[in-house]
């Protein structure tokens, strides 16, 4: 008796499944939705990593534009130069130049160089911080809880033992996730011939800038004196603020800098094995 | 007793009986003040005055440049030191004007006194006064007065409401205002029903002030003045859940208390309202509830508009703790936390609160249980669970589309929480991250 129904429960199922597998089948063929096939070329050539750096909401949708001639094969930031060589290949076009761009932490207070005028325990990211203003006393500084670490998609941020953000110049691809996750704006995206930064935003006067950190830009404007061109550097705000199509990429107007907060070269310093490599080893 | 209130809400400590029946005291003349030209909602003010120009005691020295704004003026006379950028109790830096006092004092009941009729002035010239005079909402939020009373035409309004519910723990500024000065406040009120051209007037009190509702009660009792006494709860003085306890009507989303008939007043406003027209004083000084575990003697003390908290504080004792502690411009459920005592009392300081010890320990974060606790004591009827989720994760299209930008940020929900999430500061997240996303 048992055995009747199981064999009973085989036949039927099986029956159903056949006939609905049938249904799918010519389901999958008579209602096939038409693409164009080069986009889903274009997306094995470009990286999937959905950054945003292009300004789109994702890879597919750059694919898109770019077979519709609305995007530049070089606008893809996290490719790179091989990425937009192998999409001008593809598409059949000249291929034009990337602009490497990087991102650079603009504040150099890390937990060592600044003033600590508060106890903060409320959660523990940069947004939720600023609304009560962090542990800093500058008002201007990096907070100090990752949220662009957290946004970085490529692997190329870490927080060091500092409590300071640090961007591996050779991982970052320039999408600018960290930039737009800073509640401060101390992260700032720059094509790679820049190489002059002031890293301070504090625009306090140079007495009030100097007692809440150590490495504060002062608005002294030594810097602005010695730059070579007239006008390279300004001082805007209580800020040294560079002009980069003005003043020459070399390290002069870092030489006086009474709080060497502005700097020269600085970014190249710092690839990824360069950063592991500086930590100190742990003992086993 | 059936009392009226308004549904939802919390009973918080109120801790007020540190401080409600201490008399008002007058605090020592500042040596020096630092007034902000951005003490209210609204455009920024101009400055008038520039580093070394002498000013006088009640010297207009920032002009309103839009409608909604208001004027500030010198609470002290003395020396224009600076202007500079500093920081501000409710947050950030603001252009503030430094001035050094040399010690004169205005006597300002020896100036014109016009008495105490009011049959002489026009609606217009009242508005004009109170603008002049740089009277904002004291409760906190220091709106600009002169625009809360000056409704657009089509708006009919037919009733006026003086708040004096004071419901935020510790503060009992206008509790004592209410005791001590009754009859100035009833005559400011009746200066802004005046303005506003209404009869119908309601004073909200909660029912843990009996002295206040008693003073206040035996000044109005043959006027169209109302008392009506509510019961205690957490926020009953918020605007919008005072006009559903008084008159049961729902300020809809996004509107404002005129749209549905109503203008809401502190009692602090009224009787700055009071000194204005009587004295031709503009508002330079305010009260200031002093409390909280954190100090010696706490008082209420009438503050000049500009004195550093430093200043204050002194005054009642200092501070009694070396270790961790919050210093709060306001009270503990709605003040802003402060992380440097230089910053100066403004008009919409109605007290400081230091809080240590055991009081400011943070709890710690445990999952949410699903106890629905927060939404049960939400009074704008959200769900506060969701909303702190949804802006801690920057979900921020659904954020909206629950309602997060509606929050009125009493606290209520975190107060409640027993996983003691921070459900508030997840939902102001969520809130500064719409704003943010808005602007682009």
């Amino acid at each position: 008796m048992t055995g009747n129904i199981v064999i009973i429960s085989i036949v039927s199922m099986g029956a159903i499944g056949a006939v609905l597998s049938f249904f799918l089948a010519y389901a999958d063929k008579k209602l096939k939705v038409q693409e164009d096939p080069r986009i889903e070329a274009l997306l094995n050539i470009l990286p999937n990593t959905n950054c945003g750096g292009c300004g789109m909401a994702g890879c597919r949708v750059f694919a898109e534009a770019l077979i519709q001639g609305n995007a530049s094969v070089a606008g893809c930031v996290a490719g790179g130069q091989a990425v937009a060589d192998n999409i001008a290949k593809y598409l059949g076009v000249e291929s034009a130049q990337t602009n490497r761009i990087v991102a650079v932490v603009l504040c150099r207070g890390g937990d060592k160089e600044t003033v600590k005028s508060a106890v903060y325990k409320g959660e523990a990211t940069c947004v939720a911080a600023n609304l009560t203003g962090g542990e800093k006393a500058c008002t201007y500084s990096c907070i100090g809880y990752g949220d662009c670490v957290e946004a970085c998609k490529f692997d190329a941020m870490t927080m060091n033992d500092n409590g300071l953000p640090v961007v591996f110049y050779d991982a970052c691809v320039g999408c600018g996730a960290c930039a737009r996750a800073c509640p401060r704006n101390i992260i700032e995206m720059h094509p790679i011939e820049h190489k002059l930064f002031n890293y301070c935003r504090n625009k306090d006067k140079g007495a009030i800038a100097r007692k809440v950190c150590s490495v504060s830009c002062i608005a002294c404007s030594l810097c602005v004196k010695d730059c070579t061109v007239e006008g390279g550097i300004e001082m805007i705000d209580n800020l040294a603020v560079v002009s980069y199509d003005k003043c020459p990429q070399d390290d002069q107007p870092t030489k006086r800098c009474p709080t060497e907060c502005i700097r020269f070269g600085e970014e190249e310093k710092m690839t990824k094995d360069a950063y592991y490599a500086s930590l100190p080893k742990k003992a086993v | 007793m059936n009392l009226r209130t308004f549904d939802h809400g919390i009973h918080p400590s109120y801790s007020k009986e540190l401080t409600q029946n201490k008399k008002i005291e007058k605090a020592i003349l500042p040596k020096k003040v630092v007034i902000p030209l951005q003490q209210h909602i609204g455009a920024p003010c101009k400055p008038l005055i520039k580093k070394g120009d002498a000013v006088e005691e009640g010297q207009k020295i920032g002009e309103a440049t839009t409608f909604v704004t208001a004027p500030v003026h010198s609470s002290i006379s003395g020396k224009v030191k600076d202007i500079e950028r500093l920081p501000y109790p409710g947050g950030g830096k603001v252009l503030s004007v430094i001035i050094e006092g040399d010690g004169a004092i205005k006597e300002w009941s020896n100036s014109t006194d016009i008495g105490l009729s009011l049959g002489m002035y026009t609606p217009e010239a009242l508005r004009t006064i109170i603008k002049e005079a740089g009277i904002v909402g004291m409760g906190g939020a220091a709106f600009p007065t002169h625009v809360k009373i000056s409704p657009p035409k089509d708006k009919k309004i037919d009733a006026f409401i003086l708040n004096g519910c004071e419901c935020e723990p510790y503060l009992t500024s206008d509790h004592r205002l209410m005791v001590e000065e009754s009859e100035k406040i009833v005559w400011g009120m009746k200066t802004l029903m005046k303005a506003v051209g209404i009869e119908n007037g309601y004073i909200g009190i909660e029912d843990n002030k009996p002295d206040a509702i008693e003073a206040v009660d035996r000044i109005t009792k043959d006027s169209n003045i109302k008392v009506v006494v509510l019961e205690t709860k957490y926020p009953q003085g918020a605007e919008k859940m005072l006009i559903k306890a008084i008159l049961n009507r729902k300020v809809p989303v996004g509107k404002l208390p005129m749209d549905v008939g109503v203008v809401v007043n502190n009692v602090g406003t009224a009787y700055a309202v009071y000194e204005a027209i009587k004295y031709n004083k503009p508002l330079i000084e305010r009260i200031v509830t002093v409390s909280g575990n954190g100090v010696k003697e706490p008082k209420n003390l009438r503050v000049r508009v500009g004195t550093s908290f430093e200043d204050v504080l002194n005054q009642c004792g200092g501070i009694t703790m070396d270790g961790e502690r919050e210093v709060l411009n306001g009270g503990p459920m709605m003040g802003i936390s402060q992380t440097t005592l230089e910053v100066p009392v403004v008009k919409g300081t109605s007290g400081i609160t230091v809080l240590s010890g055991e009081e400011i320990k943070p709890g710690k974060v445990d999952p949410c249980i699903r106890c629905g606790g927060c939404v049960e004591v939400c009074p704008v009827n959200l769900m506060p669970y969701k909303l702190g989720d949804l802006g801690r994760l920057y979900r921020l299209d659904e954020f909206k589309a629950w309602g997060g930008l509606t929050c009125i940020e009493c606290g209520c929900c975190s107060y409640t929480c027993p996983s003691k999430r921070p459900l508030l500061q997840w939902i102001r997240v969520g809130k500064v991250k719409v704003r943010e996303k808005e602007k682009l």
